[in-house]
């Protein structure tokens, strides 16, 4: 294996690439949980973010609608489960089970027309300043928009749950929500508007596989990454600083492991194949043991049906 | 006396219009382990049942149907209702088909790629996928510069391992310097995964990709690389038009359609069918032009020679990794030991995952 620095650089550029997904899904999936709502569609909104950003890239040939619309077809999506478990009040689990169940189903049907049409490239940034800088080029520059966007978002969501007075409400609807709603505050309002950003979130997350990462529309193409956001933000948590670190943690050693394949390490391949997930959970668990910090982050009412008493 | 003549004609009657009426009724069950959009592996088991459908015969199909537990659950209820004949077109279906089976003896099962023939009325058949193989090592010897050939793997059964032997057989002869790097995916789809290995294979000097899964996105990744790639299951040339040299296509129709015929028509019989190039279940792509009309030509004869059995993908001498002779000099290896492969030849590294 060439060790060389540049090289690294290259390999850390793409392991960045990877976790996006991740990242996205799951900082959106943290806001909904740090509601008190356990949405378990995460991979169902992706999915239906996947379809509906590779369609609309199709039909309209512009990239910027083909984002803004998975954006609004995961929130569409969210939608369906806010209204069941916010308006009906049904079983956060099960509606958000159903949810994902559906929404592979549907995208599937959505599709049909769009299985073996190649993608598009997607315009990437400073592609001159990626080669021209040993390292930090391939590790800075030449990403699509999306990726920085990425970056970005679990700071600014940190950053909104502690420093804003919308986050303090946000906590508060997630901790106690009949002590927030007797202050005044919505409570079912609340929840539903964080049920829609993780929606959104989770469709931009899918459209960035099918119209970035892997561009094209293949049935199922998300392949379970919904399922690891979710773990993620648990494992976390709920922070969303540590949802980014454990993010990159999963996607750099996805990454790392094909690479010693290659390169011919004796290491038995299965144990290389779930180091991924066992090295997230690890690390994850030891930088998260301050028990006093996780029960001021983790949301108390996760999962429980909230009703107001008229 | 015509008494009896006209009872005996009008059973006869009844008799036939049964008979044509369970002909009517006929039904055919597929279950495919993708989804029918992978454009790939099960997307090719589906143009063979469109084929069916086509000849005027009733399908039903299950996609995604998960290897185990589920896939037992999914073939026992279309036996139950009331399917003749059903296709179970994954390796990992073998154990649950069989289970079945048993239990219907009167419905016809045939198990994709598998060698379990438990009962008379189960029935394997799969394509000599390796002779295929044996092309695109030709062909990767020949136009690799980095001498590294790239080889996406997705579990270790005979039918891959007998896939990278093939290959790496076949590109030795060519160009002995060539070394096949191997990653394991332990899936056989999922596109962002099949992406990173192409990737990670790239990113370690391989300047030829190859993939035994099922997705369109090692052959994308290899042409945004700029290196060259193959096609797997389906002619994927449009996803990546300047990488890929060659596909290898499966063609499952004309035996689905003649099976589906025999079982309906009651001439099917238990069978183990292992049909290649010469039968035209596996199929090539077109080749690409880059390739250079000298190279085109040498491997349109080689595939030539490879259908009419004049050449043989694994003609001895063949020796294993550690050295010992597997096949010996002059002899080619037979149906039994392909089927049952488990080993690198020499000049593979690294380990078969156990």
């Amino acid at each position: 294996m060439s060790l060389d620095i540049s090289f690294i650089g290259i390999l850390i550029g793409s392991i960045m690439a990877s976790s996006v997904p991740l990242i996205l899904a799951a900082s959106g999936e943290l806001i909904t949980e740090r509601s008190g709502v356990l949405n378990l569609g995460v991979e169902g909104m992706m999915i239906i973010g996947a379809i509906s950003g590779f369609a609309l890239m199709v039909i309209t040939d512009n990239l910027f609608i083909a984002i803004v619309g998975s954006m609004l077809s995961g929130v569409i999506i969210s939608l369906i489960f806010g209204f069941l478990t916010q308006s009906l009040l049904t079983n956060h689990v099960a509606t958000g089970l159903a949810l994902t169940i559906f929404s592979i189903g549907l995208s599937a049907m959505l599709g049909k027309n769009f299985v073996g049409i190649p993608g598009k490239e997607f315009p990437i940034l400073f592609s001159s300043l990626r080669e021209s800088i040993p390292f930090f080029g391939p590790i800075l520059f030449g990403h699509s928009i999306v990726l920085y966007f990425a970056f970005a978002l679990p700071f600014l969501t940190n950053y909104f749950l502690k420093k804003t007075k919308l986050g303090l409400v946000v906590r508060a609807v997630g901790d106690s929500p009949v002590s927030a709603s007797n202050q005044g505050i919505n409570v079912i309002l609340v929840r539903y508007c964080c049920i829609l950003y993780g929606g959104a979130m989770c469709g931009l997350a899918g459209a960035y596989l099918s119209l970035i990462y892997t561009p094209q529309w293949i049935e199922n193409m998300t392949a379970g990454r919904g399922w690891i956001a979710l773990a993620l933000v648990v494992f976390a948590t709920w922070s969303p600083i540590k949802v980014l670190i454990g993010a990159l943690i999963f996607g750099g050693i996805t990454i790392l492991q094909l690479h010693m394949q290659a390169i011919g390490f004796r290491i038995p391949v299965q144990f290389l194949s779930a180091l991924p997930y066992l090295m997230t959970i690890i690390v994850l668990v030891v930088i998260s043991r301050d028990s006093r910090k996780i029960k001021l982050n983790t949301p108390t009412s996760l999962g429980r049906i909230f009703y107001k008493e008229k | 006396m015509y008494k009896n003549f006209f009872r005996y004609l009008i059973s006869a009657i009844f008799l036939l219009g049964f008979s044509v009426n369970s002909n009517a009724d006929f039904k055919v069950g597929f279950v495919y382990v993708g989804p029918t959009g992978d454009h790939g592996w099960t997307f090719q088991h589906h143009e063979g049942r469109n084929a069916v459908e086509a000849a005027g015969i009733k399908t039903t199909f299950v996609e995604s149907v998960p290897e185990g537990a589920d896939a037992e659950r999914v073939i026992r209820q279309l036996a139950q209702s009331g399917h003749d004949l059903i296709f179970t077109t994954s390796f990992g279906y073998m154990d649950p088909t069989n289970k079945v089976a048993k239990d219907f003896p009167n419905v016809k099962f045939e198990h994709a790629t598998g060698y379990k023939r438990e009962h008379s009325n189960v029935s394997t058949y799969s394509a000599r996928f390796y002779e295929g193989r044996t092309l695109l090592g030709h062909i990767a010897g020949k136009m690799t510069k980095t001498n590294t050939i790239g080889y996406i793997a997705s579990f270790p059964i005979p039918e891959v391992i007998r896939g990278i032997n093939a290959m790496t057989l076949a590109a030795q002869k060519v160009n002995p310097n060539i070394k096949t790097k191997i990653v394991w995916v332990f899936t056989w789809y999922d596109p962002g995964k099949e992406a990173e290995a192409a990737q990670a294979l790239i990113d370690q000097g391989a300047d030829v990709i190859m993939q035994h899964t099922d997705s369109t996105a090692p052959v994308q990744t290899a042409e945004k690389a700029g290196v060259w790639s193959f096609g797997q299951a389906s002619d994927m040339q449009r996803f990546a038009p300047k990488s890929i040299l060659t596909s290898i296509i499966d063609d499952w129709a004309p035996y689905y359609v003649e099976r589906a015929i025999a079982a309906r028509d009651g001439t099917w019989n238990q069978q183990d069918t292992w049909h290649g190039l010469k039968e035209g279940m596996v199929a090539m792509g077109p080749y690409n032009s880059a390739m250079g009309a000298d190279l085109v030509k040498e491997v349109e004869q080689l595939q030539k020679d490879l259908a009419s059995g004049k050449v043989h993908s694994f003609t001895g001498p063949i020796y294993d990794q550690k050295g010992n002779i597997l096949v010996a000099e002059g002899k080619v290896a037979d149906d039994g030991m392909l089927a049952g492969m488990s080993v690198y030849v020499k000049g593979v590294e690294g380990d078969i995952p156990k």
